[in-house]
């Protein structure tokens, strides 16, 4: 098994989820950067991590969509490979088109760290298989632009498809204004993924939650049972 | 302007243009002149505070870099080392407080990873005037949305920190920022130019004309026209430094560097003559060849230059295209602009022409040290003669039936301890993944990837008690930090400090100075903490007049087993509450007497050395042996804030019974030193004890973890939940 994590200018959460996937999990991880081409065909599933890329100077992910190895990125998804975008990952996948809607700046205005209550809303992907519909799972958010936005009939077209898969637990824990207190979707296919709320930072006991990590094991359960049949 | 005094325009006097004339043998040029006038400017020659700063301890087992560098380095064992340093940026807030306060963490951060560490953890120390006045809520906003802004993109987790209020920093805030940087012993770099014919190296962002004197700005009072000195103020850029910093900390591993140096304040001048006065050696450069993004820019304007994201570097020969192939690699310039000579000066061209040829030795290591006048301050008599005895006496007299749980309700909602998690919510506090303590509690600890060794951080200071004395106020807030490390199950190591004064010229405020750095130097000798480095920060004055004195200690602990990390909070119902030390009726200076009195006076808290080594020791045994749940300093607000934190983490309540023959005021809200509360089990208790009857601390149990209210003998009895609520409303309220 093997995973890439890729690192944009400004990216810098690589390392995080890095040390996670890599030390924790024992996963093959590598950070492959922005600006080469690659095939990805090879790797078992590919993270968007989070950070400033770019500086965030225009909107968040609207350039680093434009990186090379976004097009590979693309090609991967389209072929039915598991993408997962945590914060800054998430709003590149908005800005690739990999996933419906849009990122608005918080209803505070502020960047906002803390720890939030979600819901698991759909365990109908490979990231959430092992985690039950209704679970409260307690991860720490981190971002100034996580205000989650898509039209009436997209949102319609989600919960039709069952592609929204987190939610904030209710409107005091969201932390951004979220329309539905939405905190992460998931694409038609089910295979890409993107949340606003840091699984990696929730993965180890000594940093105050395992939550997070029960997204990696789902995804490492449904790899593994892939890999056997 | 006349000729005669071309030298006031760079902010030296008719005397050092004398020294100045002096020692080159003849008048300096304009651009000469710019040279001398940044690099003799307090911020970078410390020409009224070196004499009184040599006092300082700085040596110790474990300091392998002491002061004198971009930043001080301890050993901690396994061939890792920590490097840190505290920074003021307060002028440039005073007047762009988002970019003042962002590039203020901009240039810390860049201290650090220029001597080979990889940043971290920030902190900061704030202050402001009350937020009564809309000004002050614009600068208090914006301050914090910049150490936000800068901070949070380039992946440093904001950890701990404080914010105080009061009137006397009304026009004048202080903003400092202290970072930390993990290394491998043998990455140690150090900012020195040696070698002949070795290149200089100007890396990172182009050169511009943004904050050019920047330094003499900051080494001046703040008057009404200060705003105009908005072009004084640089402009940062988060993710640039982002790629400077990655592309440096490659740099630095492949080993091809003889010497690094950040360009802060004064630039290429300052950096490029610190490298060689510190190998004492010469450089020649042509601004020519600097990288620069504005058109005719004179050699007087790229030598002053405060453009941010810089570096300055000397590969050894041969190692040019190293350099710039890894800086090519993170997007970034990297130019060759000169050499290392052996002639002991900096000599500077245009495309060749001749534009300043000066001793390093002069600009340097001559610049002017002057021993400044001190004298007690008037209004200390008055203060100190205040009784705090006798106006309590006298309160009594006229107020029956004091509502207790009021006034402590009105102390939790008041600007200096209510809730700070408005502010660091707003800071990324976790990135990097090693935050096991979050800030809130007595001090933050990281954990050190790969190893079973965790990192205890802290900044602490009380400017009021330093107004009322200044020596003993240093010496609290030395033995306060160390306290806060210890209360973390950490072994206090060494500080850096940030040391906000007034004008040195007036010999009130530098008395202030002397007697606060008298104060450090006693408390860390004690205390066995060295000062590895820090910052002087004079001329924070405004119209209102000086600031409080304001010696910042920033202080790192070191945790051999990442186990014993403890917080502040109650953990569990029925735990023991024992509080460590002894109340005394000490309300000099307190929360209590400015807040529900409104009154600035009396003698601030005793600092007995052999009981606060007593409690450290007693406590830090305690957390080793596995013996308490939790330990908090007891300190601003006194035991009821103290205990209602410890309350508040977890919503525990507590009943608490202290017998005592102090006036309730006393018990509840005296901020006597030398305190920590803990909790334990009730079947450590008899070990404690054992323990704690060996030591000269003193101890008392005084109540257990109990239900949903804080009761303090027939004083106090408050809903833990619905004070709490308030205490976090408070400062968002009076933002809004």
């Amino acid at each position: 098994m093997k995973f890439a994590v890729i690192s944009f200018p400004g990216s810098n959460c690589d390392q995080d989820v890095c040390h996670v996937t890599g030390e924790v999990l024992q996963v093959a991880t590598e950070i492959l950067r922005h600006d080469v081409r690659q095939d990805l065909t090879d790797y078992d599933t590919v993270i968007l991590p989070g950070g400033f890329s770019y500086g965030d100077y225009l909107r968040s992910g609207a350039i680093a969509r434009f990186s090379p190895i976004m097009e590979d990125v693309i090609n991967y998804a389209e072929a039915g490979g598991l993408v997962l975008g945590i914060c800054n990952g998430f709003q590149i996948l908005l800005e690739a088109g990999l996933l419906p809607g849009a990122m608005k700046v918080n209803d505070s205005v502020k960047f906002v760290c803390r720890q939030v209550a979600i819901t698991v809303e759909s365990s109908e992907t490979a990231f959430t298989g092992g985690l039950t519909r209704g679970e409260t799972l307690q991860m720490p958010v981190a971002h100034q632009e996580g205000n989650y936005y898509i039209d009436p009939a997209g949102l319609e077209q989600l919960k039709a498809d069952d592609q929204i898969v987190f939610r904030y637990l209710n409107q005091e824990e969201n932390p951004n204004g979220s329309l539905a207190d939405i905190a992460g979707v998931c694409n038609q296919e089910k295979n890409v993924l993107g949340l606003m709320p840091h699984p990696e930072r929730a993965s180890e006991k000594i940093l105050g939650s395992e939550d997070g990590k029960k997204i990696f094991a789902s995804l490492l359960d449904y790899l593994s049972s892939r890999e056997e049949s | 302007m006349t000729e005669e005094k071309v030298w006031e325009s760079e902010g030296l006097t008719a005397e050092e243009y004398e020294m100045i004339t002096a020692g080159l043998g003849r008048q300096p040029n304009r651009t000469e002149l710019g040279m001398f006038g940044v690099m003799w400017s307090e911020h970078c020659s410390y020409k009224n505070s070196l004499a009184v700063l040599r006092s300082l301890p700085t040596e110790g087992e474990r300091v392998l870099q002491g002061p004198g560098e971009n930043a001080g380095i301890i050993d901690i064992g396994d061939g890792q080392a920590v490097s840190f340093k505290i920074e003021s940026h307060n002028h440039p807030s005073a007047i762009e407080p988002y970019q003042g306060a962002a590039t203020g963490v901009g240039g810390i951060i860049r201290d650090i990873f220029t001597m080979g560490a990889r940043p971290i953890a920030l902190l900061d120390s704030l202050r402001f005037g009350e937020l009564d006045d809309e000004h002050v809520r614009y600068l208090f906003e914006e301050v914090v949305a910049g150490i936000a802004g800068y901070g949070n993109s380039i992946g440093v987790p904001t950890v701990a920190g404080e914010t105080f209020f009061s009137p006397k920093y009304q026009g004048n805030p202080l903003v400092n920022a202290m970072c930390v940087g993990l290394m491998d012993q043998q990455d140690i770099s150090t900012a020195t130019a040696r070698g002949i014919g070795n290149p200089v190296m100007v890396v990172g962002a182009a050169t511009g004309r943004d904050g050019i004197q920047g330094a003499s700005f900051a080494s001046d009072e703040l008057t009404e026209e200060s705003e105009e000195d908005r072009p004084a103020v640089q402009v940062g850029d988060p993710f640039r430094e982002k790629l400077l910093m990655e592309a440096s900390l490659e740099l630095i591993k492949t080993g091809a560097l003889v010497g690094i140096q950040d360009m802060g304040a004064a630039g290429l001048i300052s950096s490029s003559s610190e490298m060689a006065s510190r190998g004492e050696a010469g450089i020649e450069m042509d601004t020519a060849l600097v990288p620069k993004r504005e058109e005719g820019m004179t050699p007087y304007e790229v030598l002053l230059s405060e453009s941010q994201e810089r570096m300055l570097v000397v590969p050894r020969q041969g190692k040019e295209e190293l350099v710039k192939e890894i800086f090519k690699k993170w997007g970034l310039n990297a130019a060759v602009i000169g050499k290392v000579t052996d002639d002991g000066k900096i000599r500077v061209y245009n495309q060749g022409e001749p534009a300043a040829e000066v001793p390093v030795r002069l600009l340097v290591d001559d610049a002017p040290v002057y021993q400044r006048e001190g004298c007690r301050p008037a209004y200390l008599n008055e203060l100190q003669e205040f009784s705090t005895g006798d106006f309590l006496a006298k309160q009594k007299k006229n107020r029956r039936g004091t509502d207790y749980n009021q006034e402590l309700v009105k102390l939790l909602t008041s600007e200096n301890l209510a809730a700070k998690n408005s502010i660091y919510e707003q800071y990324d506090h976790m990135v990097q993944l090693n935050t096991v303590i979050l800030p809130g509690s007595d001090a933050a600890v990281l954990r050190i990837k790969g190893k079973n060794k965790g990192l205890a951080l802290t900044v602490d200071c009380n400017g009021r008690y330093c107004y009322l004395d200044p020596e003993r106020g240093a010496e609290i807030a030395v033995a306060e930090a160390a306290r806060n490390l210890v209360c973390s199950g950490a072994e206090p190591l060494a500080v850096t400090d940030g040391l906000n004064f007034g004008n040195p010229l007036n010999p009130e405020v530098f008395w202030q100075f002397e007697r606060a750095a008298a104060g450090i130097t006693r408390a860390c000798q004690e205390l066995a903490t060295p000062v590895t480095g820090g910052n002087v920060s004079f001329y924070n004055e405004s119209p209102a007049g000086a600031i409080y004195p304001t010696p910042i200690i920033g202080m790192v602990g070191l945790l051999e087993d990442l186990s014993q990390a403890t917080d502040q909070y109650f953990k569990e119902e029925g735990d023991l509450i024992v509080l460590l030390g002894e109340t005394g009726a000490e309300l000099g200076g307190s929360e209590y007497l400015k807040v529900i009195h409104d009154r600035v006076g009396g003698k601030i808290p005793e600092l007995d050395y052999i009981r606060e080594k007593s409690v450290q020791n007693l406590c830090l045994k305690a957390i080793k042996q596995g013996l308490i749940k939790s330990a908090h300093d007891c300190a601003e607000g006194g035991l009821a804030v103290a205990l209602f934190e410890s309350c508040s983490g977890n919503s525990r309540g507590a009943r608490v019974t202290v017998e005592t023959e102090l006036l309730p005021e006393e018990l509840l809200f005296s901020e006597s030193q030398s305190r920590i509360i803990i909790s334990l089990d009730e079947e450590n208790m008899a070990e404690f004890s054992e323990l704690a009857d060996k030591s000269q601390a003193g101890y008392q149990i005084i109540g257990r973890v109990q239900g949903r209210t804080l009761k303090i003998n027939n004083l106090i009895e408050v809903e833990i939940e619905e004070l709490k609520a308030k205490w976090q409303a408070a400062l968002p309220a009076m933002i809004n």
